[in-house]
């Protein structure tokens, strides 16, 4: 009764299992509608926010303001939702497969479960890679385009530090997404995740506010959202790290999350 | 094959599983009984690697079932209907799994084919009836065309025909030498599955035997013969090495003997026969007998009443 379509035979070696893998894993990606929905929010909140600010802005700022305004990070405000939205979808690539009870069907199909979270992880990174860096061009381009001729707040990507901060912010937000990520391998529930992720976003560098000045200066830079942000900063503040280092430092909170995924999923049951 | 060796598995202070050993032979259907909480599911997730256990060994065709680089192909499994995304439609649920272990997509549509599935394979698997989740499980246990396949209440919320069609796929399945292992609360079916049970009561293995042997052990299983010179006959019987459980009258209840010894010994002993019956034990009556004692959850012992597995 199975002599119709015979199944491929079994190959060896590491690297075509792996290959495969991430097919399966891409698959997964491409074939459930949040996955979808979460990348063209992030697209259009980062559009639609840049268009906005680019027609309203002009007209509200002072001449003053718009010459010492920096107009890049301005253009890229619509990060403030569309990193909720990559963060998401982060949390949901692993989350989903404990809430729905898929896992057991994952890991009896590849009960190399490093292998299979590295395949997640190259899946998750590439295309939350294309999709930030895309949105983030479209959205500077978008606020560019419509700003007035002469507005003082034109820049282009040949000015220093702005093709850096725009691509920059795509690359915020693809390690956003393995922070997500990474906090629901550890944690294995979406909603216990994305309060986790929100969480360590936004809470550190709300509670600092209450700590003594000397604090601030010093813990301040180093807290996620404030390392994160000081690569799509075009006009440098005083205190906080340099764009690459303080991108490195947000990179770390991500590794250490990922870590922690990669150590538990190989210990614990699932 | 399956072989599973001092098989132990504790989760905090609850033993699920203690030293349980057992081989689950290929070409025949073996079944899979216990009450609830007895293990059988952890069992089940320990063949496959999802749980790991605290002591022993348990192989699928002589290898951990982990240490397979495909294992679709070693062994298929269905352990709970609804472990998919609800979001996704049964062809890319099935294609996502297939895709990891390099499964054709032609191998795709032939288990959807096969699970009767096909016409549906493009809708969202989470409108599914509980019977259609059974049927993708069933679809992906199969999409290695595996030797060796686990089902884990397989029969769950399927329509008798459904029910018809799982009996005769199980036994075909087994025919063609594969090994395959079911379990199922549902005794009827159970008795007209299986060939071999596997019985186990908080975590420990109870029993394992052919279904012919299970049968015709117990209390259920005697030999009902009346006849006019019934004191005569039992005493015949007694002699010959018989048990008479119970006389009542001209009844005698006989075991451990056969009904053609019976007939025998009658008409050598000049003795008439009213009635000579064989009753056999139903799978239901005997795995009661077995698995009063061993039951966590039963209802009215003391402790409440619980569902799961």
């Amino acid at each position: 009764m199975h002599a119709t379509t015979p199944a491929s035979s079994p190959a060896g070696g590491l690297l075509p299992l792996f290959a495969d893998v991430v097919r399966s894993e891409f698959c997964k990606l491409r074939s459930v509608r949040s996955a979808f929905w979460a990348l063209l929010a992030a697209v259009a909140f980062n559009v639609v926010t840049a268009a906005l600010l680019g027609i309203l802005l002009p007209g509200h700022l002072s001449a003053r303001q718009q010459v010492t305004i920096d107009s890049t990070r301005l253009s890229l405000g619509g990060l403030h939702l569309s990193q909720v939205a990559i963060g998401l979808l982060g949390v949901l690539t692993v989350s989903s497969e404990y809430s729905t009870g898929m896992i057991r069907a994952t890991l009896a199909a590849v009960p190399q479960r490093r292998l299979m979270l590295t395949a997640k992880t190259l899946v998750l990174t590439a295309v939350t890679l294309v999709t930030g860096i895309a949105a983030c061009f479209a959205a500077y381009l978008i606020f560019q385009a419509f700003l007035p001729a002469g507005d003082a707040m034109r820049t282009t990507l040949a000015t220093p530090g702005v093709l850096r901060a725009v691509t920059g912010a795509g690359l915020y937000l693809a390690v956003l997404g393995l922070l997500g990520f990474g906090l629901a391998a550890i944690i294995r529930s979406s909603a216990g995740a994305v309060a986790v992720l929100l969480g360590a976003l936004f809470v550190p560098t709300l509670l600092a506010e209450l700590l003594p000045k000397s604090w601030q200066d010093t813990i301040g830079p180093y807290l996620p959202l404030n390392a994160g942000e000081s690569v799509y900063t075009v006009q440098h503040q005083a205190r906080a790290l340099e764009p690459w280092a303080g991108l490195g430092v947000f990179c770390l909170y991500a590794a250490v999350a990922l870590a922690a995924g990669f150590i538990l999923i190989s210990r614990r049951d699932a | 094959m399956i072989e599973a060796v001092g098989l132990t598995k504790r989760y905090g202070a609850t033993v699920a599983v203690e030293d349980l050993s057992f081989t689950i032979a290929p070409g025949q259907v073996t079944g899979f009984l216990g009450p609830n909480g007895a293990g059988k599911s952890t069992t089940m997730r320990l063949i496959l690697g999802l749980d790991a256990q605290d002591a022993g060994l348990v192989t699928v065709s002589g290898r951990p079932y982990a240490a397979y680089r495909r294992p679709l192909f070693q062994a298929g499994a269905l352990l709970e209907a609804k472990a998919f995304h609800g979001g996704r439609s049964a062809y890319n649920h099935l294609l996502c799994l297939a895709l990891s272990n390099g499964i054709s997509r032609a191998r795709v549509d032939t288990v959807l084919d096969l699970v009767g599935l096909a016409g549906v394979a493009r809708r969202r698997a989470g409108g599914f009836s509980l019977g259609m989740s059974q049927r993708l499980g069933i679809a992906a246990a199969l999409l290695g065309d595996p030797p060796v396949l686990m089902l884990d209440e397989p029969v769950n919320g399927l329509d008798p025909e459904g029910v018809a069609w799982i009996r005769t796929l199980l036994k075909s399945l087994a025919a063609e030498g594969r090994t395959v292992l079911l379990s199922s609360h549902l005794m009827s079916e159970m008795a007209v599955t299986a060939d071999r049970l596997i019985i186990i009561g908080r975590g420990r293995l109870i029993i394992q035997a052919t279904m012919e042997d299970f049968l015709a052990g117990g209390s259920g299983s005697y030999i009902r013969v009346r006849s006019p010179q019934a004191v005569a006959l039992a005493a015949l019987l007694t002699a010959r090495g018989a048990t008479i459980a119970r006389q009542d009258g001209d009844a005698l209840t006989v075991t451990g003997t056969t009904t053609e010894a019976i007939g025998e010994l009658a008409v050598a002993g000049g003795l008439t026969l009213a009635e000579l019956s064989a009753r056999r034990a139903t799978l239901e009556e005997r795995y009661m007998e077995l698995t009063k004692d061993s039951a966590d959850y039963r209802a009215g012992g003391g402790q409440f009443a619980r569902a799961g597995k």
